[in-house]
């Protein structure tokens, strides 16, 4: 299990080599990718910029990999979130997760990623040709990681 | 008691700094009057920490709620709701 919070890009292809070359007892390998999109709300989004509370922001993607770990059976997984200004088309998160078989890896991918967005401290700025704007919180993310809680 | 307040995204702006110390007086004892302590230092203040907005605490990077306890040396820290990912 591992978290990375960092301004840099990353690859794709070498993080799931990585950790799905690691071991001959996994056989499914899910990721999830999110990446900026040029229109939010209907306005053109120049640039996305993220802030988070360092320290705490790697302990609570850690510990959302640790429940993660505690409902499936799940070999490895992985967190990286960017922070920074980022432009349309940027990659800023990738959430991946190795298990024996494909269901627990498919769940928990979900399950990470539906934490993350509703308790991990980041904050999204976007800059549009109107200014600048904070991203408010979706009900439908509240909503997402509630049906974890019900199951 | 003495702590560290950190404030982030649309709070650390409308409040225009981003951490400082308190020594609190003896009866702030958790978020919730902490909270209500900040709401009386003016206009902004009240905005944020009346309770008309939504603001998320947490105590040593723990997410809490607004009946935990803080101790002294604590780090609180004050944000809107999350947004990454």
């Amino acid at each position: 299990m591992s978290v990375r919070v960092q301004t840099a890009d990353f690859d794709v292809a070498a993080a799931l080599a990585e950790m799905r070359l690691a071991s001959a007892d996994i056989g499914a390998v899910v990721s999830f990718i999110g990446q900026v999109r040029d229109i939010n709300d209907g306005d053109t989004v120049n640039t996305l910029t993220l802030e988070h509370y360092p320290q705490m922001t790697e302990r609570m993607l850690a510990s959302i990999e640790k429940e993660a770990q505690s409902r499936w059976n799940i070999v490895n997984s992985l967190i990286i979130h960017r922070v920074g200004t980022l432009k349309p088309l940027d990659q800023i998160v990738l959430v991946a997760v190795a298990s024996a078989h494909r269901g627990d890896a498919f769940k928990a991918c979900e399950f990470m990623m539906d934490y993350l967005k509703n308790q991990a401290p980041f904050w999204k700025k976007e800059s549009t040709p109107d200014g600048e704007r904070w991203i408010e919180a979706k009900t439908s993310d509240t909503e997402a990681q509630e049906r974890w809680q019900q199951s | 008691m003495n702590i560290k307040v950190l404030y982030f995204a649309r709070i650390k702006e409308s409040v225009n700094y981003s951490t400082e110390e308190i020594a609190l007086p003896v009866d702030i004892s958790n978020i919730n009057t902490l909270k209500a302590f900040l709401a009386k230092r003016g206009e902004i203040w009240a905005d944020l920490f009346s309770g008309k907005q939504v603001v998320r605490a947490a105590i040593n990077h723990e997410l809490v709620d607004d009946m935990m306890a803080i101790h002294d040396g604590d780090e609180v820290a004050f944000f809107p709701p999350v947004t990454g990912g």
